[in-house]
Parts: structure tokens; C-alpha cells; sequence
């Protein structure tokens, strides 16, 4: 415990470690909460498994493991599947559901059959790019845990300046269209954001898990609230405290994943919610209704006696 | 039999059995739950592993059932408590995953199991990896196991096809005519777990994703009969899957990725070109009508 | 003995209940209309007699027997929207599992299945489509069809949840025709409908419904402008006018 809090306190590639998770928990606790609300929780599972190829599509035409270099490319692919399911949607009988199932598994698919090609390249040790898989955000360093960091607090200043905008886009997107605004452009950027931190987030969490971060802190949030505003925060903030938790565990444990113990903290955070919440929880509930039902009894033994006491007269 | 077919002969089986169970996951609009089962069988085996401590098939088989409809619970659970559903499959299988990889990775010494192995499958080692049971000679694991579970498939599906049609199509009034509509979607859950670990073991948790779903989706852009959607799916799968061997043995990469990539390509094609429901089709039907 | 009768019947999502109370019977072999505002609970009546969704008070008798489903002595039709027409079949198919009930488990249904169904599909005019695809179907056509697998449950008690919304006129007078074809044979059938005036040309007793019961017996003793007036509360202003039209008739 000592060893963690000297590390906290003097790594400084920890403390960018932390920072660095933490910004990318707020950045997909904002985003997922849209992403919930338009109920493209799941286009963001797309997304993460189809950044695969894109890596190694990067990696094969650039030669280099530069860490930009390869998120870029993940940027393409997981866009490109983004709009791959949007189109697969509007123009055939195939519903939501599936289309995301297959883009999904068909650019993973593709991404695995990428990621043997690399490894026969002389530069290509795998292991680099494996980490891509379950995420390994302990072991950044440098300037790529920078660029992260960076790139997450780039996505909450965006996001916070198109606020409004996402807002009425959200809720109702014909009226946003009858405001005048730009709804397909819209649309577009938010896609991109959303992608963005999902292509911020793989190398912290991996392709597999990402979709918790995007899914688990929202649902938790939506627990407390019902504004809008207030539940990107709490998002946020889970969001964050999930990444630090994460970050600090396999920090103390050796060779530990993080995307694993961030995701099992942000599910730990949704079930205290699910379950106490005040209004919503499921327990808080439960004690109101005895409550009522007592209440409800009383009420109804008094009605009987004065029924009762009306028929002797 | 030679190292060939029997890796053909099981990338078969795997692309029949899932081509024919997906289908009705299609149908029902549950394909994401098939990848958060696909996902949530690794915890089965290592659970199944850490309880048994042994490799077995069967336990896998029944480790990876028990979690699957677990996974199947969880997300209905959620559901009625009034959570949307793609998010309660969200929650769900990244949890019980996350926690599969912590338990991997915590009794690593002890499980022959890598997660690499498990996502990407090896269907390489497949005709290697033998085994015994009962009077027949040393047959391919992957090869027993997927038979086994098309068998059950198939009786299965045989035996419930009305109930499974009535309730994927119409699930109010399969219950108003006394169908039990939970317990067939719970029989189906079960098989998709099953299907899904054998598979997994061969193929890995990712292809049995677009081995489950893609087929059908195919099948369900070409015909308006499910029993032909049904066989329809099996052909696709078989076909991407004997492609999908050649293409990666001519390229020298991983087999069960380029039977995915294969997969999509299908998909594709089926997707613009398909007679009645392809893209192009219904531009053309478009045309005319506007010329006309 | 009475085809349905409810007791006190309340049915509650959370809190609020959205039936409650609910107490009426009905006669055999007639027609029968269940009118309300949106968000009587109509829908919701019909679900829970057929125990699709929890009572959570009351007692529910068809033909003096606790109902269940494999007694097979009801027939259900539920609003148009509640299917996926993508789905791969064809008018043949889909009246086809209207017989699922009697065929039984493990067994495929017959010969005779078919020819039951394709006489059902005779009878709602649309024997020409047996083999279209359900999305190539108007949205009338699609309500025939499931008229059509109605009649091939060969029930006593018929349910019909809103069968004439957005359909054509043929299709209505085809509906029309098939609930007086039922009346003949002696079977009951109780319709949701919210279209005020046609009420009294189309049934001979109502429910007049508002999460309680408001009023139910023979339309011409219930179905009066005071009752609405109970039944619809202030929303009645405008519709009041075609009735006092309807009335003077």
C-alpha cells in the first residue's frame, strides 16, 4: 500500500497514467450517456472491435508503431463500420441488432486475419498490438499516455461547446431539424466523438471492454437523475472513479489487466445504484412500497370500522 | 483423414450448426445477445476449470451452458427492471467477461488456456488435439463435440420448430394459445450457449459472432420461407467456411479470421445483389416504376 | 353459463392501477364492443383475461372455468403493430399457426391443418395471396390475415384488439361480414373499438370502459350520451356533436 501511494505521489508516469484514465472515464461517461439516450449503446461495441483492422492496416502501410499513427487508423475502420451499420439499417429488412453483430465480428474477423500478416512482418512483434485487445494502461508511457490524456480533454471541451445541440438532437431529432440545425452533420460529429473515445479508450481498456465504459457509468447515472445535464456529470464521474480504480489495481498487481478492473468497479458503481439510489433504487423502491401498502391497510381497516359503525346505526 | 479435411470437416460443422441456430436469433432481434454469450462462455470454462480442475470437454460444455443462460438471466433481469435492452446486454457480458480475464489471469499458472486462444480460436491445432470416446476410434475434439451439439441442434429445432417459429414471429399470441414463450426463448438461450462452446474452442468467441449471425443475415436477404432461411444459412456457412480455409491457407494467415472476413464478403455480395431484396434489385424496381 | 365473466378485476403497472374494479359479464353468441378513451386499459383487459400480463386483484371465468390456454376455447387478435412482418413467411403460414394450438406438441401440422386454413383464408377473400409474402401485404390485407388465423383457432370467445384501425373500407366491410358469420355460429366476440359511431351499427352490447367499469350491458340501454359523458370525462365536447348527429338519425 505504501509502494502505491509513493508511486501516486512521485511517478510522475503514474500520475499521468491516472490522469490519463481518468479524463478518458469522463470522456465516455459524457458520450455514453448520449450514446444510451439514442440508444447506440451497442454501435460503440461496433466500433471497438472494428478499430482492430484499422490498427494494423496503419501499422502494415506505415511501418511504425507510432501510437498516433495507428489511432488514426483505427478512426477510419471504426467510422467506417459506424456508418457500415447505419447503412446496412436504412436500406435492407436486417434490424439494428444484427447489423452491429455482423459488423462487428466480420471487422474483427478481419482485423485478426491483419494482425497475422503483421506478425510475419520483420518489425511486426505482435505483442504491441495484442495489447490493443484488453488494454494495458499501466504499462503506457511517455507521450502516448499524454496524447491520450489529451485527446479525452479535447473530446469533454467538445462535446460541452455542441452540448445544446446534442441535447435536442437526442431527444427529438425531427424538431432539430425543423430548428434548423444541421442534423446530419450533427449526427456525423457526434458518430466521430464517439469513435474517438472509443479509439482513446483501447489501448487503456481494450477493443473487447471498451463498451463497458461507454454503457455501464451511464446506465449507473441514470439512477439519480432525471436532467440530462446532471447525468452526463455523474456519468463523468463514474466514469472516472472506474478508470482510477482500474488503473490503481493493476498497478499494485503485476502483469494485471486494467480494462477488467475498470469494468468490474463501473459495474460495482451501476449496482449500488440499481439497487439504493434514492427515488429509483431498486431496495429504495421496495421499502417505499411496504411503506405505501401499510399506509394503504390502515386506511382501509379504518374505512371498515366506520363502514361497519355506519350499519349499526 | 488428412490434416485438411478434418479442419475443413470441422469449420463445416461449426458454420452448420451456428448458420442454423443464428437464424432465430436474426428473427428475434437477439443477435447482440449471441455476442455477449459468445463473450461471457470464457468465464464458464475457466469457472468450469477452477471446479473440475481439468480440461474436459464436457465440463466445458456444461460450464459454458450454465453461464450463457446466466448471461441470458442477467440481461431479462435487467430488462424488467426497466433498463433498455441493448445496455442490460452491455452491462452484462462486459462484467462477466471482465471477470473471466481476472480469473484467467490470476490462476494463469494453472490454466492451459490463453485468451488470445480463446478470441481468436485455433482450428489449426484442431486435427491434433484427440481424444477418446467409447468404442470409436481417436477422433478430433472439436470434431466430437460439434457433431454432439448438431445433433442436439437439429432434434431439438426439429422437435420445437412450430413453437420456436410461433414465438419468434408472434410471441403474444403464442402465449395466449398457452405456449410457454419464456421456456423455448431459455431452450434457445441453451443452445446457443452449447453451440457457442463448441465453436469457441475451434474458432474463437469473435468468429462464432459472425458464424452465428452472418449466415442467417444472408439467408434472410434471399428468402421469405424460414425453413429455407434455415438451410439457406447452413449452405453460407459451409461455404465460408471451405473458402474461408483455402483463401487463409493461400495467404498464410489466421483461418477462423479470414472465415469471418469471408463471412462478410457473402454478406456483402448477398447484400447489393440479392434477386428480391438487394440493393441493386430495388434500385432497378425503382427505376421502372419511375419510368413507367 | 356465460362465455366471460370478471370480478373485481384490477390490474396495476406500478402504483397507479390502470384497471381497477373491473366487474362485467357478457352473453354468449353476441357482439360485443369494449369502448373507451386512450388509456382505459382496453388493451390491457383483453391481456389480462387472456393471463398474458398479471392481475394483481380479482377473478377472471371463461365459460365458469379458470382460463387456460390449452382448453383452447379462444381466439385472439392482437393490434397489427405487435409482429415483425420482415419476418420469412407467407398468409398461408401465418393462418397456419392458428392451428399450432390444436396440432400439439412434437407434431407437424397436417393436411387437413392446411386445408382448414386455406378455407379461413377463403372466408377474409384473400385465398389469392396464401403464398405472398406478409410485407407485401396492405396494411388491410395483413389485418384479414390475421382474422383469417383467428377463425383457424376455431374458438368459442373471440378477441379483437382494434382490427379496424388503418384499414380500407373493403376490409372493414370484410371484418363486418366475419363478426356477424361468428354471431351465426353461436360464438361471442368481444372487439376494441374507439370509433364512437359506428357503435351501435356494429354491436349489441358494449363495455364501457375507464380504468373501472363505467357501464356494460345491451348497446341500446348503455350506450347513452350519458354514459359517455361518465366514460370520457370532458373529453367528450367534440364527439358529443356526431353522437347528438348520430342520434337524431
Amino acid at each position: 500500500m505504501n509502494d502505491l501511494l509513493k508511486m501516486i505521489l512521485f511517478d510522475a508516469n503514474t500520475q499521468w497514467v491516472l490522469i490519463g484514465t481518468m479524463l478518458l472515464g469522463v470522456a465516455s461517461g459524457v458520450l455514453g450517456s448520449i450514446a444510451l439516450l439514442r440508444k447506440q449503446s451497442l454501435i460503440g461495441d461496433a466500433v471497438a472491435h472494428a478499430a482492430l483492422p484499422g490498427i494494423c492496416i496503419a501499422f502494415l502501410l506505415s511501418g511504425e508503431k507510432s501510437l498516433f499513427v495507428l489511432l488514426i487508423g483505427a478512426t477510419m475502420t471504426g467510422l467506417l463500420a459506424a456508418y457500415c451499420i447505419q447503412f446496412i439499417i436504412s436500406s435492407s429488412i436486417i434490424k439494428e441488432d444484427a447489423a452491429i453483430c455482423l459488423v462487428l465480428s466480420v471487422f474483427f474477423g478481419f482485423g485478426i486475419v491483419l494482425l497475422t500478416k503483421v506478425s510475419q512482418t520483420p518489425s511486426g512483434n505482435k505483442s504491441g498490438l495484442d495489447d490493443f485487445i484488453f488494454g494495458q494502461a499501466a504499462s503506457l508511457v511517455g507521450n502516448d499516455v499524454k496524447l491520450m490524456a489529451g485527446a479525452a480533454a479535447v473530446l469533454i471541451f467538445i462535446t460541452a461547446l455542441i452540448f445544446k445541440e446534442l441535447k435536442v438532437l437526442t431527444f427529438d431529432p425531427s424538431f432539430a431539424k425543423g430548428l434548423g440545425l444541421p442534423t446530419g452533420l450533427l449526427n456525423f460529429l457526434f458518430l466521430s466523438l464517439l469513435v474517438a473515445a472509443v479509439v482513446v479508450g483501447i489501448q487503456a481498456v481494450g477493443v473487447i471492454l471498451m463498451a463497458a465504459l461507454l454503457i455501464t457509468p451511464a446506465i449507473a447515472a441514470r439512477y439519480w437523475t432525471n436532467s440530462l445535464s446532471k447525468m452526463i456529470v455523474i456519468s463523468g464521474i463514474f466514469g472516472a472513479l472506474s478508470g482510477m480504480a482500474g488503473t490503481l489495481i493493476s498497478t499494485i498487481g503485476e502483469g494485471l489487466p486494467t480494462g477488467p478492473f475498470i469494468v468490474v468497479t463501473a459495474t460495482a458503481l451501476f449496482l449500488l445504484s440499481m439497487l439504493f439510489a434514492p427515488e429509483r433504487g431498486l431496495v429504495t423502491k421496495w421499502v417505499k412500497r411496504m411503506a405505501n401498502n401499510k399506509q394503504l391497510r390502515r386506511n382501509k381497516l379504518l374505512q371498515g370500522e366506520k363502514r361497519s359503525g355506519f350499519h349499526e346505526l | 483423414m488428412s490434416y485438411e479435411s478434418w479442419i475443413l470437416i470441422v469449420g463445416s460443422l461449426a458454420g452448420i450448426t451456428c448458420g442454423i441456430t443464428g437464424c432465430f436469433l436474426i428473427l428475434r432481434k437477439l443477435s447482440m445477445l449471441a455476442d455477449a454469450i459468445s463473450h461471457t462462455v470464457l468465464l464458464g470454462i475457466v469457472l468450469a476449470f477452477i471446479v473440475s480442475q481439468s480440461m474436459s470437454g464436457v465440463y466445458m460444455l456444461i460450464g459454458a451452458a450454465v453461464v450463457g443462460l446466466l448471461t441470458a438471466v442477467g440481461v431479462q433481469m435487467l430488462h424488467q427492471a426497466g433498463i433498455q435492452e441493448d445496455a442490460s446486454i452491455g452491462v452484462v457480458f462486459t462484467f462477466l467477461f471482465a471477470v473471466g480475464v481476472i480469473l484467467i489471469t490470476v490462476f494463469a499458472d494453472d490454466v492451459h488456456l490463453d485468451v488470445d486462444h480463446a478470441l481468436m480460436g485455433e482450428i489449426t491445432f484442431v486435427p491434433w488435439d484427440l481424444v477418446q470416446w467409447g468404442f470409436l476410434p481417436e477422433l478430433p475434439k472439436a470434431f466430437l463435440m460439434l457433431s454432439t451439439v448438431l445433433v442436439i441442434n437439429l432434434v431439438i429445432i426439429g422437435l420445437f420448430y412450430k413453437e420456436l417459429k410461433i414465438t419468434s414471429f408472434d410471441p403474444q399470441m403464442a402465449a395466449a394459445i398457452g405456449i410457454p414463450v419464456l421456456l423455448i426463448h431459455y431452450l434457445l438461450m441453451g443452445l446457443v450457449s452449447i453451440t457457442t462452446v463448441a465453436s469457441f474452442d475451434s474458432v474463437g468467441a469473435i468468429l462464432v459472432v459472425a458464424m452465428l449471425i452472418a449466415p442467417g443475415a444472408s439467408a434472410y436477404l434471399i428468402t421469405d420461407k424460414l425453413s429455407i432461411m434455415l438451410l439457406l444459412s447452413a449452405l453460407i456457412g459451409v461455404a465460408a467456411a471451405v473458402i474461408g480455409y483455402y483463401l487463409a491457407s493461400w495467404l498464410d494467415v489466421s483461418i477462423s479470421g479470414s472465415m469471418a472476413t469471408i463471412n462478410g464478403i457473402i454478406f456483402a455480395l448477398v447484400f447489393l445483389f440479392s434477386p428480391t431484396k438487394g440493393l441493386l434489385s430495388k434500385k432497378i424496381s425503382m427505376k421502372r416504376l419511375k419510368m413507367d | 353459463m356465460k362465455p366471460v365473466v370478471v370480478e373485481n378485476l384490477t390490474v396495476a403497472y406500478q402504483k397507479k392501477p390502470v384497471l381497477s374494479n373491473v366487474s362485467f359479464e357478457v352473453p354468449e353468441g353476441k357482439l360485443i364492443g369494449i369502448i373507451g378513451p386512450n388509456g382505459a386499459g382496453k388493451s390491457t383487459l383483453i391481456k389480462a383475461i387472456l393471463g398474458l400480463i398479471p392481475k394483481a386483484a380479482g377473478e377472471i371465468k371463461i365459460y365458469d372455468k379458470k382460463y387456460r390456454a390449452k382448453d383452447r376455447v379462444v381466439g385472439y387478435v392482437p393490434q397489427r403493430g405487435s409482429v415483425d412482418w420482415d419476418f420469412p413467411t407467407n398468409a398461408l403460414d401465418v393462418v397456419l399457426m392458428g392451428r399450432y394450438g390444436h396440432v400439439g406438441w412434437f407434431k407437424r401440422p397436417g393436411k387437413k391443418d392446411t386445408e382448414i386454413a386455406m378455407e379461413c383464408l377463403k372466408k377474409v377473400g384473400m385465398e389469392e395471396y396464401a403464398s405472398r409474402q406478409i410485407s407485401q401485404l396492405s396494411g388491410g390485407q395483413q389485418q384479414r390475415v390475421f382474422l383469417a388465423r383467428a377463425l383457424a383457432q376455431d374458438a368459442k370467445v373471440y378477441f379483437m384488439d382494434e382490427p379496424f384501425v388503418g384499414v380500407d373500407a373493403a376490409t372493414e366491410r370484410a371484418i363486418i361480414e366475419l363478426l356477424n358469420e361468428l354471431k351465426r355460429q353461436g360464438k361471442t366476440v368481444l372487439v376494441v373499438h374507439h370509433d364512437l359511431q359506428t357503435v351501435k351499427e356494429y354491436f349489441d352490447h358494449v363495455i364501457l370502459l375507464n380504468v373501472n367499469t363505467v357501464a356494460a350491458g345491451a348497446t341500446e340501454e348503455v350506450f347513452t350520451l350519458e354514459n359517455l359523458h361518465r366514460t370520457y370525462g370532458g373529453k367528450l365536447s367534440f364527439l358529443e356533436k356526431d353522437q347528438l348527429v348520430v342520434e337524431q338519425k
